[in-house]
């Protein structure tokens, strides 16, 4: 268990900047996941942590130890730093069995000999694949290689583990399975965890602090709860949560002493904090916080269902409301005719308004990403 | 102030620290480094300095200039060769030679060698494995080899010596046009070359995917069309390689030219420098060695002009694509027959004529009861041959074979390791400054023709160089020059090999605490070992079947069997230098055969699953 602490990190390859002066601070024990989309910088910064790549400027701390610091003159190799990565592609080294892929590190570590059985077993043990001992990485599926590869991180027993999107190669099914068996091996083993992924379902389950990354920056750091319900700025908004949240463009309008965001044939309420009359701003609604019923009520605004899309335990619906389309999630399996009337309702608790030209959130832009760091 | 100034120099020695660090965290960049260094040392040192020889008096200069000081810039040489009275003789005609000789048998082996290589390749003729082994076989023979058979074939009694088999069976002495000079040079060179040729073309066609020829047949090309609108434009880089490489090679070559050459005095640009070395006219040597270097260059250059510095060169492997095999039809049983009859007869001919050679106690007497086991087990009479013993019980000889075999494994294990070193700062430095010169100064030694590098080395390494002492004579200067000259083709399988490892692998390793040492035993060399193992088997045969290359710096203390060969050829004792040929050829067939037999044992399992991953 360490404190990993980022300040001030930049990377440069050539003249483009892909991590621009970041500041992250992992807690002890944490699990951490930076999310964002392809290309924003993600892979780097964990490589940065993991000493594969040299960032251009700033510190890295693991606790007090200064592993990388440009001012401070010191850089410590990743062999040196004592941390576990798992890596996309698994790099398990194809010419020794599974046993010797997890025995080789413990080897170097100059541990006893009974030392290194005991925890080659243990580990083995704890991803179920102590049956495949003697196999050669070829001989096994993309799950059972998956396995060996988080065997071998955890067998070292590093304070520090890395992961750059582990299960992006499994099929869906077996990546649900990998994701608890993740979260288990975590909580057993306690170590500070940063983990890379572009799925935002990993991130939200997985995690005690998101970190959304855009283009090298930082976008926001909170607990999932936070970044669901409370995202900084459309981009956040928009990246989390499926299906797709629904933004309405509009008009601050005071309509019978009520403040409403008047949007191409939609309603939606505000407050006062929202600002003045004819203020232009960008609502955005969870899907899943859109009240719905199938009979007319006070106040309730009309739309029309274009399709109903039942997966079973949940149904997508999709709704015009005069020019604008919203899509509302229902639990259950609903069956319902396109084309029939359905009126909504907004609760002014779950709805966020984002100011159109910067794409930032009106009521949390006072307190952005940078604010979370200690 | 003085704060400051003490905050700057913590400031300095941060960065020096910094700077300390990111290199040793950079293996390959240190790696880089050194070879890049060492290389530079042991190529373009040797060229600069023959320039500068080239260009400045000499001692051995002093009996023309009795005035001259040493090492005083001076035109003598370049007059010497170009201008003077001497210049047709030492320049011209060996100029011709070797450029009528170069073009003939480079036509001739490339087209011979494509033809064999699309045969078996893409087409269906009979016993294609077999064949393809026996194929390379010249290649692993000594080129001289043939000449030596060719000599006892059609050697005349006009020249000296006696006469050879045809005049002894036939009855009619061959014309001096068939026994020495221009003629059968080109015919040996080209039985040799054919088979470089093959395994340069064989490699390329392999990689061009029939499903590309396939695509022209479905939008309607004719069988011509395809050949020559598809397979061809994309054959030509690797036509372009074999042309430029075989003709290179062609022109440092020494063993044929000197063989069937000097004994009429037709010089060519390699025993011409041969011939001034040994005449204490080193500069002279030495300007020949540099216009040789010229040619090559230029070649190199109009080669990457026409064909695109990017795919001028291919290397000899290539991996198969889905490969349809062209039905010959009526031509089959024909063409196989064709084959078979040159494929063995360019092995088995010069091989057989030569242990009959051998077996023959009077030169030129082919009668049954003049057959012997002399020259093999004899004891070392003193009215035969100068009193020299059999092959096998030849100390010299068994001595020069040590020798080769020591030289070949040597060149064979620095070469490995130097071409793994070179792969890895290569592969892993891609993008940088540092990977882009030093790929290009490996690949520099093939701009030296064999015979000229070692003219160079001689000039190089005669006297001794800061730590070095001097190496001439040694069995070191013999491996030095064999690794430089085969390192493009080592550095080339290194980086090859290093392609196939992912980065993530070794990455892996480190952040698991594994040294940089550890991660070569341990990962790295097994992941590339069948690679480079194939590379310094290549190495090993180049190695021992030199001669061009290290003619120049024999000496009876480092001597090694292709000089014994040549020596016993020089003095006329052709049944001892045919038997040493024989052997050296038996040599390195069994070494091939133990190696890949070992290669196959030792890496059937691991690189069984090394193919899934
Ligand atoms: N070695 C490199 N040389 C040049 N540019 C690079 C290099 N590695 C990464 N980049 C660039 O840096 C940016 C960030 O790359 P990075 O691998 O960190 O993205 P990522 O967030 O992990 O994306 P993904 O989700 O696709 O893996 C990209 O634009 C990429 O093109
Ligand atoms: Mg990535």
């Amino acid at each position: 268990m360490k404190e990993i602490r980022l300040s001030g990190i930049r990377k440069a390859y050539g003249r483009e900047t892909v991590v621009h002066d970041m500041d992250l601070v992992v807690r002890p024990g944490e699990f951490l996941t930076i999310l964002g989309p392809s290309g924003c910088g993600k892979t780097t910064t964990l490589r940065a942590i993991a000493g594969l790549e040299e960032p251009d400027d700033g510190e890295i701390r693991f606790d007090d130890q200064v592993v990388f610091s440009r001012q401070k003159g010191v850089i410590v190799p990743p062999e040196k730093r004592n941390l576990g990565l798992i890596f996309q592609s698994y790099a398990l080294w194809p010419h020794m069995t599974v046993e010797k892929n997890i025995l080789q590190p413990l080897q170097n570590k100059g541990l006893s000999r009974a030392e290194i059985d005991e925890r080659t077993t243990r580990a083995l043990d704890s991803v179920q694949m102590s049956a495949f001992r003697k196999r050669y990485p070829s001989e096994l599926s993309g799950g059972q290689q998956q396995r060996v590869a988080v065997a071998r991180m955890i067998a070292s027993q590093p304070p520090i583990l890395l992961m750059d999107e582990p299960l992006s190669n499994l099929d869906a099914k077996l990546r649900l399975e990998m994701r608890a068996e993740l979260l288990r091996l975590h909580r057993e083993l306690g170590s500070t965890t940063v983990y890379v992924t572009h799925d935002q379902a990993e991130a939200l389950t997985l995690s005690d602090t998101v970190v959304v990354m855009d283009q090298g920056s930082i976008v926001q750091i909170g607990a999932p709860y936070d970044i669901y319900h409370h995202p900084t700025n459309l981009l956040v908004a928009e990246f989390i949560g499926e299906p797709r949240i629904n933004l309405i463009e509009g008009e601050l309008t005071e309509a019978g002493g009520t403040v409403v965001l008047q949007g191409k044939g939609i309603r939606i309420p505000a407050d006062a904090a929202a600002g003045s009359a004819s203020r232009r701003l960008v609502a955005s609604v969870r899907p899943e916080s859109i009240l719905l019923s199938t009979e007319k009520r006070d106040g309730w605004q009309e739309v029309r269902l274009d399709n109903a899309q039942p997966t079973g335990s949940t149904t997508i619906l999709q709704v015009a409301a005069g020019d604008s389309r919203l899509s509302l999630v229902q639990t259950g399996f609903v069956r319902l005719e396109p084309g029939i009337a359905l009126w909504i309702d907004f609760d002014p608790a779950s709805v966020n308004f984002f100011d159109p030209a910067t794409g930032k959130n009106i009521r949390t832009s006072s307190k952005v990403a940078g604010a979370d760091v200690g | 102030m003085s704060g400051d100034r003490v905050s700057g120099t913590g400031r300095i020695g941060a960065v020096l620290r910094f700077q300390a660090y990111r290199i040793a965290n950079r293996p390959d960049m240190v790696i880089g480094v050194i070879c890049l260094v060492a290389l530079a040392f042991l190529v373009l040192g040797p060229l600069l300095e023959i320039i500068r020889d080239a260009l400045s008096l000499q001692p051995y200069d002093l009996a023309y200039h009795p005035d001259g000081e040493v090492g005083s810039f001076s035109l003598f040489h370049l007059e010497r060769v170009f201008v003077s009275p001497i210049s047709k003789a030492l320049f011209y005609r060996p100029l011709l030679n070797s450029l009528a000789i170069g073009v003939t048998v480079t036509a001739v082996a490339v087209s011979l060698g494509s033809l064999l290589a699309w045969l078996l390749v893409r087409t269906n003729v009979h016993f294609k494995g077999p064949l393809g082994t026996l194929i390379v076989v010249p290649y692993m023979m000594p080129s001289w080899v043939i000449a030596l058979a060719w000599l006892a074939l059609f050697k005349n009694d006009r020249i000296g010596g006696s006469e050879g088999l045809a005049a002894g069976l036939l009855g009619f002495q061959p014309p001096d046009w068939v026994s020495y000079g221009f003629f059968p040079i080109v015919v040996t060179l080209s039985l040799h070359y054919f088979a470089y040729a093959y395994l340069l073309m064989s490699g390329a066609l392999a990689t061009v995917d029939s499903e590309l020829e396939e695509a022209g047949a479905i939008s309607g090309m004719g069988r011509w069309q395809r050949l020559s609108r598809i397979t061809l434009p994309l054959l030509l880089p690797a036509l372009g390689s074999a042309v430029v490489l075989t003709f290179i090679r062609i022109l440092g070559t020494f063993g044929v030219p000197a063989l069937l050459g000097l004994p009429v005095r037709f010089f060519t640009f390699s025993t011409q420098i041969y011939n001034s070395i040994n005449a204490r006219n080193n500069g002279d040597a030495f300007v020949l060695a540099l216009v040789l270097i010229v040619i090559a260059v230029s070649f190199i250059w109009i080669n990457s002009r026409i064909i695109g510095v990017r795919k001028s060169f291919v290397t000899m492997t290539g991996k198969g694509f889905r490969r349809r095999e062209i039905n010959l039809g009526l031509w089959r049983v024909p063409l196989t027959i064709l084959v078979w009859v040159f494929v063995l007869a360019s092995v088995l001919l010069p091989l057989t004529i030569l242990l009959w050679e051998s077996l023959i106690l009077l030169p030129g007497d082919y009668s049954l009861d003049n057959l012997t086991t002399y020259f093999w087990i004899g004891q070392g009479n003193t009215n035969l041959a100068y009193g020299e013993p059999g092959v096998l019980l030849n100390d010299g000889i068994l001595n020069a074979l040590g020798n080769s075999l020591k030289l070949g494994v040597s060149a064979a294990l620095f070469n490995g390791f130097v071409g793994l070193l070179v792969g890895y700062a290569v592969v892993r430095g891609r993008g940088t400054r540092l990977s882009r010169w030093l790929e290009s100064i490996a690949f520099a030694p093939y701009i030296f023709p064999s015979i000229a590098l070692g003219a160079i080395y001689i000039g190089m390494f005669s006297t001794p160089l800061g730590p070095i002492p001097a190496l001439y004579g040694t069995f070191a200067i013999l491996v030095l020059i064999t690794v430089v000259k085969n390192l493009p083709f080592t550095s080339r399988t290194g980086i090859a090999a290093m392609l196939q490892i992912d980065r993530s692998l070794e990455e892996a390793a480190r952040v698991l605490g594994m040294g940089w040492f550890k991660r070569l035993v341990r990962i790295i060399m097994p992941l590339s070992a069948s690679g480079l193992i194939s590379g310094m088997l290549l190495t090993f045969i180049t190695a021992m079947r030199e001669l061009s290359l290290i003619v120049l710096l024999l000496s009876p203390s480092n001597m090694v069997v292709t000089g014994v060969i040549f020596y016993y050829q020089e003095q006329n004792m052709p049944q001892h230098s045919g038997a040493v040929a024989l052997l050296l050829v038996l040599v390195i067939v069994l070494a091939n055969v133990l190696v890949r037999l070992v290669a196959h044992l030792a890496g059937a399992r691991s690189l069984a699953s090394n193919a899934g991953a």
